[in-house]
């Protein structure tokens, strides 16, 4: 077995409307950065997997994220995957 | 007999004892359900109260769906038993998949707290079977998320299926088609984000909830 880390990142799909990133979008510009544009806001997510390769710790990451850490109706998702260094 | 309305709390509903009162002012006999419970009891309806199960940690209503009594929930709903989900309530029964769509964060990002005025859009619920097409009632709202979202093809169903149960007559989340409840295909699981139990006696202010309650308690057929 070897020790992964996952990295998940957790944001709106398109076409749903995320008012974080709209306000952020909207505040840039009062303090001189108006060139910003396409502001959105998701979570992140990192967590450690043991698992015979990286195939399987994806799949496992990917099951957990159509189960319980994303919600698919509004949210897509991202995964990556890095082996740690041994201990 | 009255009515036997099982009020499912977890850690952080706290509407569960408005709910509990108000049933029993209006005839019922409430009993509250733990999260923990396997089973919903003797109940002839359910309701999830509000609050915020969970602490609504990672999204609203997403850990609570995992709770024991929620297998206990879907199975009463799909044998057919009325379930209700109020605000949180509706957030859960969305996560759980026993209603479409998703709630999310209010455009404007702010936290509406007032009463409003909602239109009934069809009486053929457990939840509407008592009031009648196109009445306005006032009852208050009291949320962040309650900012119905689901894809085009979801939002056509719930209109062509008539599953759109109350609508808001002002806007005041940005709600796709100014949804404020739902119902499942059934029609017997309505998820809704006012709070009928806050406007269930007159010393409330208003007591067009009771309408709404009334008809889980006291109506027949669909």
């Amino acid at each position: 077995m070897t020790r992964f880390e996952a990295r998940i990142e957790v944001g709106h799909r398109p076409g749903i409307l995320d008012p974080q990133g709209g306000v952020i979008e909207r505040a840039l510009p009062a303090l001189g950065w108006a060139n910003v544009s396409h502001v959105r806001v998701g979570k992140s997510l990192r967590l450690e997997i043991e698992a015979t390769d990286e195939n399987a710790a994806r799949a496992q990451v990917d099951e957990m994220c159509r189960r319980l850490l994303a919600n698919p109706v509004i949210e897509d998702y991202s995964i990556q995957i890095m082996e740690t260094e041994p201990a | 007999m009255s009515t036997n309305v099982g009020v499912v709390m977890f850690p952080g509903t706290n509407c569960e004892q408005d709910v509990a009162w108000a049933v029993e002012v209006l005839g019922g006999a409430p009993e509250l359900l733990w999260h923990g419970d396997r089973t919903v009891g003797a109940s002839d309806a359910v309701v999830i109260a509000g609050g915020f199960a969970h602490g609504d940690y990672l999204r609203t209503g997403a850990i609570a769906r995992f709770s024991p009594v929620m297998d206990a929930v879907a199975d009463f709903a799909r044998a057919g038993g009325p379930v209700v989900g109020i605000c949180n309530g509706f957030q859960i029964l969305c996560e759980a998949g026993l209603l479409a769509g998703a709630l999310q964060k209010n455009a404007g990002l702010k936290f509406r707290c007032e009463t409003v005025a909602l239109r009934v859009e069809t009486t053929s619920t457990v939840l509407t079977r008592n009031a009648e097409r196109g009445q306005i009632l006032r009852i208050p709202i009291n949320h962040f998320e309650g900012n119905f979202v689901c894809d085009e093809g979801t939002l056509k169903g719930l209109q062509e299926n008539d599953q759109i149960v109350l609508r808001y007559v002002e806007n005041p989340n940005g709600s796709l088609d100014d949804i404020a409840g739902i119902c499942n295909e059934g029609r017997n699981v309505v998820g809704l984000m006012p709070h009928p139990e806050r406007a269930s006696e007159a010393i409330l202010g208003s007591t067009d909830g009771a309408v709404l309650l009334g008809s889980l308690l006291t109506g027949t057929g669909l």
